[in-house]
């Protein structure tokens, strides 16, 4: 699928609502991870606008699609599009962070709707997704079950257990979507551990992967319009996005896995935004 | 024991698709007639544990009832962290099923003795912990964690224990056995020790000594109106596990003693040293080593009584 030119317009629109609450959250809430937020807010705009069959009215609905944030520390942008698109009143973004809140500081299921299983701890949320792909197989469900993942998630042991087991049972169900930002908490993952290739590993393992710019709308809503990759195969979507995406004094910089936008620098944050498409 | 949860549960399994047997690429001749009758209901994961543990958890948020299965520490310790964060928090319908209990697997070394488990469980929220005594006491067990909402540690012995109960006892999660009553102490035993506490009631009763035997199958909730209980109708109490002395049953005990205003009786906790064994033997061998035989257990009372042998 392509998206008309109207489509594109309304989801850059959203996509810059999503970054505009993100820097306000972080801003109030003096909170960490706001570059891991913005790599994946055209990902997650593209998801819940034009992929995802969720009902915002019913968010337990057993038929739907499932999305994990398998990468929690991201949960900024991931409240904001929930709340924009109707799971919960945009109203609670204020409160993240904040004492008697009901968005913690990692993505929290209790209390948040449309929120399937809360996350923090790296290496977790594929290997539940693997399990709800499987449930979803032996009941002859429709339902698809997404994962986000976060590059540096990809040191973590437990993370590969699902990648060997998923193909083994044909999860064509099963799309992991890896935030391939470059960055992770001390260093670069090239200076970290470096995952190159990281397309050949996945495919290596039996997923049928597509890389794409993660920041292409057109590109995310084509390569997620045409699930499975291949049939009998698990998907993998790596998305090569940039940490701090959309201001550009936070991009590729390792810093803003940690800074919260204060003074000039929220200021400025905002103002580039406002001026930007 | 593993062959009555088993069987069991292959049983219920048959008229209710929910249940979901995961193993650890373990179960050789065990699981056989599970996997091969009802193979829409079991999953192999490998040896990989965490996953087996994380998957379990998105099949129970998806509808099932799924019984992980592995040996000793494998299913509970190497993925501890999957049970706290996708399993309890959560509050998702699985089973971690532990084959080998204690010393079980005695000669195999202390890599496969579970001997702080219980305790590792007891800490985790929304856990329940579940220790039969004997293979009446499993078949039980695993029927009522079919019904039971929410996560649950079901820890088992091997095969081969012998049935203590001659009849099907009454059976409710949290609600302790009386094997026999007593009137001077009061030994509360839970998991595969019991058939040892039993003797060692036979061998003080030799003595002159009465002993109230309690099966503990569940350690947590704790059957604290049993604890009471026996603290008002006897003037000892010792429980009995084949368990680290720390965090285990005789915690358990001690913390609802520590916080009562009713009488005070001897307690003495009977259990495994906090320490590895540096021993090699059966299971057997190293339950007299530690005095967690019957012979040893009655010892271990009788000093405590200040019984002279």
């Amino acid at each position: 699928m392509t998206l008309t030119p109207e489509e594109r317009v309304e989801l850059q629109a959203l996509a810059k609502k999503v970054r505009q609450h993100t820097i306000e959250m972080t801003h109030k809430a003096r909170a960490s991870h706001v570059g891991s937020s913005l790599s994946m807010v055209e990902l997650l705009v593209v998801l819940y606008k034009k992929i995802l069959r969720v009902d915002p009215s019913w968010p337990d609905w057993p038929d739907r699609d499932r999305f994990i944030l398998s990468k929690g520390h991201g949960c900024a942008s991931y409240y904001a599009i929930l709340a924009e698109t109707g799971f919960f009143p945009v109203e609670w973004l204020d409160t993240f962070y904040s004492d008697g809140s009901r968005l913690a500081g990692h993505a929290t299921h209790t209390y948040v709707p449309g929120i399937e299983i809360s996350t923090g701890s790296l290496g977790h949320g594929l290997s539940v997704a693997t399990g709800m792909a499987l449930a979803a197989k032996r009941d002859n469900k429709t339902y698809r079950v997404f994962c986000m993942l976060s590059d540096g998630e990809c040191d973590e042991g437990s993370t590969w257990e699902p990648i060997l087991f998923a193909p083994h049972h044909h999860l064509d169900n099963l799309v992991a979507i890896v935030d391939y930002n470059k960055i992770q908490s001390l260093g670069t993952v090239k200076e970290v551990i470096d995952l190159e290739s990281l397309a050949a590993k996945w495919r290596a393992f039996g997923w049928a992967v597509r890389e794409i710019d993660g920041h292409d709308l057109d590109a995310i809503t084509s390569a997620l319009t045409s699930l499975p990759f291949e049939p009998g195969r698990p998907s993998c979507l790596i998305a090569h996005t940039v940490k701090g995406k959309g201001i550009s004094f936070m991009e590729n910089k390792l810093l803003w896995h940690y800074r919260s936008p204060q003074g000039e620098e929220y200021q400025a944050a905002l103002a580039e935004l406002e001026e930007s498409e | 024991m593993r062959t009555a949860f088993i069987q069991e549960l292959f049983e219920i399994a048959k008229n209710d698709p929910r249940i979901i047997l995961m193993v650890g690429d373990l179960g050789f001749g065990v699981v056989t007639p599970f996997m091969e009758n009802l193979p829409q209901q079991f999953v192999n994961a490998g040896v990989a544990e965490q996953n087996m543990t994380g998957m379990a958890a998105g099949m129970a948020l998806s509808g099932k009832i799924v019984f992980t299965y592995s040996i000793a520490n494998f299913p509970v310790i190497r993925p501890l962290e999957q049970i706290r964060n996708d399993v309890c928090y959560h509050n998702a319908n699985v089973r971690i099923v532990s084959v080998g209990g204690g010393m079980a697997y005695g000669a195999l070394g202390p890599s496969h003795h579970a001997t702080e488990d219980i305790a590792v469980m007891r800490a985790m929220p929304n856990m329940i912990v579940v220790a039969p005594g004997d293979p009446v006491e499993a078949r039980l067990a695993t029927r009522a964690l079919v019904e039971y909402q929410g996560p649950a540690y079901l820890r088992l012995g091997r095969a081969g224990e012998p049935v203590i109960h001659k009849r099907i006892p009454p059976f409710q999660l949290g609600k302790a056995i009386v094997l026999r009553e007593g009137a001077d102490i009061t030994l509360i035993s839970t998991g595969g020790i019991l058939p040892e506490v039993v003797g060692a009631a036979d061998l003080l009763a030799a003595k002159g000594i009465d002993a109230r035997v309690l099966s503990m199958h569940t350690v947590k909730p704790l059957d604290v109106n049993a604890v009471l209980q026996s603290a008002e109708d006897t003037h000892a109490i010792f429980t009995v596990e084949e368990h680290s002395i720390i965090g285990g049953l005789g915690s358990a005990v001690a913390e609802v003693l520590a916080e009562s205003e009713g009488p005070r009786p001897l307690f003495k906790r009977l259990g495994i040293p906090a320490k590895f064994s540096s021993e090699v033997g059966s299971q057997q061998y190293l339950r007299s080593l530690y005095g967690l035989d019957a012979k040893g257990i009655a010892e271990q009372v009788l000093r405590a009584l200040g019984v002279g042998r």
